[in-house]
């Protein structure tokens, strides 16, 4: 087992014994909804997260079993629809958003050295809207008209036709904007206003600025999605014309206002990912990160560009043609500051002294199979190709190769890394990869097929398909099915981690051999409060190179 | 930013709080009722009224457990730095908010309504579809929603309220000053008048509205332009709305003695609020009514 | 690789059985598994940018995945126990910053060619108004007087439903099969004017490389020119609620002359044989079965009314027709037996708007909520299927006469 050797390594920070001022947690259902600690409100966004997953992931197997053989077999065409609008929107905004909250809210206080996040009652109330609006969501699907079932994109007029559930649509998507809002805020000034002293931005870990740049993008474009759906409720109830030609607007106009927000979404998704794969291979590979300052100038790179490119997604809704080449020439931009990303990554590799443990073994999966969805994003953007592509299965293939393999894996790999110290005991190593395989093998059954699918003209959003697609479906609806069953094997590592921690091996403070930061210096499982006061880091000017302000933080031990 | 920890050794963690859980609740029951109102689903007011009533009471005994924190002296210059921080990035998410309405604003004047009225590429759009339709601003499009109507011409009460705003921006700065200077009542007198002043601008601008339904036909469902005037107008309204309710309490709280003049972060949110209000509504004075 | 670990080792096996197991399927799958070439100039050109990239994406793809794998192989501590300390160098960056640059330059350029002559709408010497409903396209050749609905084709539209028991290989041309198709001639330039007329549909023929979506109160613009005759199939490419998936397009496309004689039958009402060009089961198109022609250039709305003024019909007429009208358009919510399905589609069988006054039904036909509108069909049909409906499964409302629903039609 790999981890072994990792144990040889010392612990020689003594610190945690005079962190108990009282400050403990309450005791039963009060602590959490009372809580206002960033360690329990990371692990209530965890759970929520996982239990979303899990509810999409459900419904992502209607979908598969629908689309297991041509021909309507299960489901009737409008639940089918419902099927595919809830499983996005419970995916982004339930499943991996709140998972890359839930790793902020544990691990950036711990990285930046404070005692939790700027505003612990604004986090608690971030999280606390979360499971009502997805109760309200959910909820549609038993009213009457049933759920929305427009897509998760909501195009007017299509969606104008939902039912009761419209309005709850509505207000949920308000809700989680408003929660990631004041999560993005909280997140924001945490790394702004709370790192220890002597941790300048260049020196902070690049999870923490991943998560600075998608807190950004969140502040800038949620707002703008809850003025796009505002538009559509009053266009229903209200009389008005934004997306109406009769009366002067464009249902158009709300797919610019849509894509303004849901194409910075996109990377919303992806940086904290990036943050969390760059923060794993140096631990594993045991060799600083390469290029830490271009790694941050591509990040925010990455975040400018996407703010110009929201209209490849509506190449076939007939622009200006001097909108497709502008649209068109920024979208292949951005596979630049990418690439460097992924470049910078193998060199990190390169020469390093590599293991593989599991959460090695994600963060490589993710390298590779986000950079074959990232090849087909860039196909996406070439708009006289894309009008082939478009609304087709390889749209599907393409985003789920960069969401699935690429921020979900990042989302298992970071758990994988951080759940030691969260717990104070090493998962299974054994299980963690064969869980790892599993996933691995499954998903690319999963998503490979539907490349092809979507190139030989499968549409998107159809519960039922010309038989020459047969094939193709197949292996995908049975990838889908192996895929979902494989987390069970990680569900059963981590809850005996989180439940059933007898005769599992004890976590030193340093879990892994080659990490580095802050984290590692706490005891694991981490006090509940874990800088109560500041630490205090050496002088500027004796942390040397940028790259290993970590090594420079920890080196020379911080003062409790 | 080292000197930041010299000057406070330690974190300022609250207590754990219940006010968040129970705030969302009361805003979940606010949505159900709206949402069973808007699909005729007769529950009532109720839930719409009990939903307030708990937001409205929770928001007050948050904010009033911050002030009372904050005159106990909790707060150290790291909490008065996280708070500004937070405020600086609230408001920006307002603006973005604005922007998504300007957007539409832009958008239909300057590429839906001269497309449909044949523009560019667009001309087998007018010829099979809009006929006769001719661009044109302010419109109700072609398909003449909601009827003829006029405009609020933007040099009468549109410029009073400017003139009123722009004046509070003054008033309250002044109040600033004067709280900086520890000149408590010279404070409290400006922010009369900056209260006053919101309280004007909402006056006028309620009446505009009543003349606009009654005697202009002007809606909110008089085509893209009503939608675009009331959606903006009506929006920044309430950000007007909330922010004299916010400069009330501010007084109140000054009367009964609250924020030093060194340290004063409520007053100067409020203030930060109240600014970015009267942006928006230069650029709607502009872009809504002048041109 | 004597250091592989077990599990890596089986997974390996397993990838590769799998990836042999999928190429293997791939070349039994008849109908392929790529982009088409196409019948056109611009869908090869199209077709040549879409590999020109894709070979790009693969060599890159061999470079950045080569030196991972190498750098995962050589540089495992088991063989690379001490790892090397460098990690910054500018002049690397700057190379692996310019060098896609230039690459994606590359590919911008051809990509931009092909984009303005895609665009390039003028010149034109056919014109078809192609109008999206929920769930059907309605053509209409500019100028020629000739305007028909294409909807899909009867055998796809019984085996598609749920439970039906057909087995869909049975079908001819599952789901990409319609009732009339579009015929178009050869090596003349087609200019398609496409709209919708509820909510927002995608006109899409691979073969020709045109996908432009239908945008009620818009018109958008896009032509082909096609090389060879044949027969070319696609789909509504943009969700448009229930039926989405239900509504192909298939265009036919024959000799000039020979699109001339069709033109001239269509003129005329007469029945054309589309012969050895259109190897489609759905060879004979007797006009009159199709839905109401609706004269070209007139406005969507306004074509069905004028067909409407019929006098008076009997009761028996107005259900016999009612019952064909509720087939082709409502069934597929309200089910055939008028059950409905809880809790989407209400029943009318026993439903009050069925039993109650005549207006509130007709109004729900032209102007439902969810329900899609069907004021494109004629008074005559809305009213024969008003009646149907009204009579049918236990129910007793009330006779529904054309002249009601013209009143009601604003
Ligand atoms: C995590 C989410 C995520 C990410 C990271 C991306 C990344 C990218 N996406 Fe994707 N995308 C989605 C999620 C995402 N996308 C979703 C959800 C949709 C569909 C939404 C819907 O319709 O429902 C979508 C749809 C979508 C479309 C619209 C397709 C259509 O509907 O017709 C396009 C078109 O341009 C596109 C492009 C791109 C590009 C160019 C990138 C780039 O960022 C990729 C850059 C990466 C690389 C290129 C690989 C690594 C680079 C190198 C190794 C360097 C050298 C390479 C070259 C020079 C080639 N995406
Ligand atoms: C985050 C985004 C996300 C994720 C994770 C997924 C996951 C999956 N998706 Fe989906 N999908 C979308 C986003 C996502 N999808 C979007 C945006 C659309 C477009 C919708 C539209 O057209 O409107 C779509 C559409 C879509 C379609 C097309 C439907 C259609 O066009 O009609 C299909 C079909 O196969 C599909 C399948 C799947 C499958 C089999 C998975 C499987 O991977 C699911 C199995 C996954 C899990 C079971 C989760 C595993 C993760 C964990 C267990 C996490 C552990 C977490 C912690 C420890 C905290 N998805
Ligand atoms: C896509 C599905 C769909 C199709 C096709 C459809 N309907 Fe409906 N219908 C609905 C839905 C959903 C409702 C309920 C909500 C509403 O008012 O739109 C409804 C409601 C009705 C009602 C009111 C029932 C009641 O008691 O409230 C009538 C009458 C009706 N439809 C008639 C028709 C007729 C006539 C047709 C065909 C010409 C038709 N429907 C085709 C979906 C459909
Ligand atoms: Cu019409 Cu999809
Ligand atoms: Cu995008």
């Amino acid at each position: 087992m790999a981890h072994h050797d990792t144990h040889a390594h010392h612990d020689d920070h003594a610190h945690g014994e005079h962190h108990d001022h009282g400050h403990g947690p309450e005791k039963g259902i009060m602590r959490w909804i009372k809580t206002t600690n960033h360690k329990d409100l990371g692990t209530l966004y965890l759970f929520l997260s996982f239990t979303m997953f899990m509810i999409g992931g459900l419904m992502s197997l209607v979908i598969r079993a629908e689309l297991w053989m041509p021909g309507l077999q299960f489901v009737d065409p409008e639940f089918f629809n419902q099927m595919t609008t809830l499983h996005a929107l419970v995916m982004i905004f339930g499943g991996l958003m709140p998972a890359f909250v839930g790793l902020a809210n544990w691990m950036i206080p711990m990285m930046v050295g404070c005692s939790d996040l700027a505003l612990p009652r604004v986090n608690n109330w971030g999280f606390w809207i979360l499971p009502f609006a997805f109760t309200l969501l959910l909820g549609t699907l038993f009213m009457p008209g049933g759920g929305p079932a427009g897509g998760w994109t909501m195009y007017p007029p299509l969606v104008l036709q939902t039912g009761n559930a419209f309005p709850f649509l509505i207000f949920a998507v308000h809700l989680m904007g408003i929660s990631s809002i004041t999560g993005a805020i909280n997140v924001a000034v945490t790394i702004l206003n709370m790192r220890a002293p002597g941790m300048s931005l260049l020196k902070m870990p690049l999870f923490a600025w991943t998560w600075l740049i998608t807190a950004y993008l969140l502040i800038a474009t949620m707002p703008v999605l809850a003025g796009a759906v505002t538009m559509l409720l009053t266009d229903k109830y209200f009389g008005t014309a934004f997306f109406t030609a009769a009366g002067g607007g464009d249902p158009v106009m709300f797919q610019h206002i849509f894509w303004f927000f849901g194409h910075p979404e996109v990377y919303i998704l992806i940086l904290p990912a990036f943050g969390v794969v760059s923060t794993i291979i140096p631990t594993f590979a045991r060799k600083s990160l390469f290029g830490y300052d271009s790694m941050v100038y591509a990040t925010a790179s990455i975040a400018f560009l996407s703010f110009i490119v929201w209209a490849h997604h509506m190449f076939t809704v007939g622009m200006p043609l001097a909108g497709e080449l502008f649209f068109m020439f920024a979208t292949m931009l951005i596979a630049v500051p990418t690439g460097v990303k992924v470049f910078n990554w193998v060199a990190t590799m390169w020469k390093g002294s590599m293991t593989f443990e599991t959460p090695m073994l994600f963060a490589l999966a993710f390298v590779f199979l986000f950079t074959i969805g990232g090849f087909s994003g860039l196909m996406l953007a070439i708009a006289p190709v894309d009008f082939q592509y478009h609304d087709t299965y390889f749209v599907v293939a393409h985003f789920h190769y960069v969401i699935v393999p690429g921020a979900v894996f990042a989302v298992i790999a970071g758990v994988y890394y951080w759940l030691p110290k969260w717990t104070g005991v090493m998962y299974n190593e054994t299980l963690g990869r064969i869980h790892f395989w599993l996933s691995a093998i499954f998903i690319n059954l999963t998503f490979f097929p539907q490349h092809f699918a979507g190139l030989a003209g499968m549409q998107r959003r159809v519960p039922d398909y010309a038989v020459q697609f047969t094939d193709f479906n197949v292996q995908s609806s049975i990838g889908a099915f192996g895929f979902f069953v494989s987390q069970f094997v990680m569900i059963y590592n981590f809850a005996r981690c989180i439940w059933f921690r007898e005769g599992m091996e004890k976590a030193p403070a340093r879990v892994w051999e080659g990490a580095h930061g802050l984290e590692w210096t706490v005891p694991s499982p981490a006090p509940y409060h874990t800088f109560e006061e500041p630490p205090r880091l050496l002088p500027e000017g004796e942390i040397t190179a940028a790259h290993d302000a970590y090594d420079a933080l920890d080196r020379h031990k911080i003062n409790p | 930013m080292a000197h930041a920890a010299t000057d406070n050794s330690r974190y300022f963690v609250p207590q754990p709080s219940p006010w968040p859980f129970i705030l969302t609740a009361g805003l979940v029951a606010i949505i159900y009722g709206v949402a069973g109102y808007l699909e005729n689903k007769h529950w009532g007011p109720v839930p719409i009224y009990a939903g307030a009533a708990i937001a409205i009471y929770i928001v007050f005994r948050w904010l009033r457990g911050v002030a009372l924190e904050s005159e106990g002296g909790a707060y150290n210059a790291q909490v008065d730095r996280t708070y500004r921080w937070g405020m600086a990035w609230f408001i920006f998410s307002e603006v973005m908010f604005f922007g998504a309405f300007f957007g539409a604003l832009f958008y239909a004047r300057q590429l839906s309504v001269p497309w449909l009225s044949g523009e560019g590429a667009e001309l087998s759009t007018n010829q099979l579809l809009w006929p006769g339709f001719e661009k044109d601003w302010p419109t109700n499009g072609p398909g003449a929603m909601g009827g003829s109507f006029e405009t609020i011409p933007a040099w009468g009460v549109p410029f009073i309220n400017t003139v009123i705003l722009l004046t509070s921006g003054v008033t309250i700065t002044m109040a600033h000053h004067a709280l900086k200077a520890a000149e408590r009542l010279k404070c409290i007198l400006w922010m009369f008048a900056t209260v006053a002043l919101g309280v004007c601008f909402l006056y006028l601008q309620a009446s505009e509205y009543i003349e606009a339904y009654q005697h202009l036909n002007l809606k909110l469902s008089s085509g893209i332009y009503g939608s675009t005037f009331f959606m903006l107008t009506g929006f920044h309204g309430m950000h007007v709305t909330l922010g004299t309710i916010m400069l009330a309490v501010i007084t109140a709280r000054l009367m009964v003695g609250h924020f030093k003049p060194e340290s004063h972060f409520g007053f100067e949110g409020v203030a930060w609020y109240w600014h970015f209000v009267d942006v928006v509504w230069v650029g709607l004075f502009v872009f809504v009514y002048i041109l | 690789m004597a250091k592989m670990g077990w599990m890596a080792r089986a997974a390996l096996v397993s990838v590769l059985l799998a990836a042999s197991g999928a190429a293997s399927a791939y070349t039994t799958t008849g109908n392929g598994w790529n982009t088409p070439q196409g019948v056109t100039e611009i869908s090869a050109k199209v077709y040549d940018l879409h590999l020109l990239i894709f070979w790009v994406c693969v060599a890159i793809g061999v470079l950045v995945f080569g030196a991972m794998t190498y750098s995962i192989v050589m540089h495992r501590r088991s063989v690379h126990p001490k790892p090397a300390d460098f990690h910054e160098s500018t002049t690397v960056e700057i190379v692996w910053t310019v060098i896609p640059f230039l690459i994606l330059i590359g590919m911008a350029i051809p990509a931009a060619g092909t984009l303005i002559k895609m665009e390039d709408t003028r010149g034109a010497e056919l014109s078809v108004k192609v109008t999206g409903y929920q769930w059907k396209w309605q053509y209409e050749y500019l100028d020629q007087g000739v305007g028909f609905f294409s909807t899909l084709h009867p055998d796809s539209n019984k085996a598609r439903q749920v439970g039906s028991g057909i087995d869909p290989t049975t079908v001819p041309n599952y789901l990409v099969e319609v009732d009339e198709p579009l015929v178009l001639p050869v090596g003349k330039k087609v200019r398609f004017l496409i709209t919708a007329n509820d909510v927002i549909h995608a006109w899409w023929v691979p073969d020709l490389a045109v996908k432009k979506d239908a945008i009620p109160g818009y018109v958008n613009e896009v032509w082909t020119k096609i090389d060879k005759p044949g027969t070319y199939r696609g789909v509504c490419a943009e969700l448009c609620g229930r039926d989405h998936g239900f509504m192909p397009i298939v265009v036919v496309a024959l000799p000039e002359e020979e699109f001339g004689k069709w033109l001239e039958a269509r003129k005329a009402g007469q029945p054309y044989r589309l012969a050895a060009a259109a190897p489609t089961q759905a060879a004979d198109v007797p006009p009159a079965a199709a839905a109401q022609p609706a004269p070209a250039g007139e406005q969507v709305a306004a074509a069905p009314a004028t067909a409407a003024s019929a006098g008076e019909l009997s009761k028996a007429e107005l259900m016999a027709k009612g019952e064909q009208v509720y087939k082709a358009n409502c069934a597929a919510c309200h089910q055939a037996n008028g059950a409905g399905m809880a809790p989407t589609f209400p029943p009318l069988a026993g439903s009050k708007m069925a039993n109650g006054p005549a207006e509130a039904h007709i109004a729900q036909m032209f102007t439902g909520k969810m329900m899609p509108s069907f004021r494109h069909l004629s008074d005559a049909d809305l009213a024969a299927v008003a009646t149907y409906e009204r009579n049918s499964w236990g129910n007793t409302g009330s006779i529904v006469q054309p002249a009601q629903v013209a009143a009601l039609r604003k």
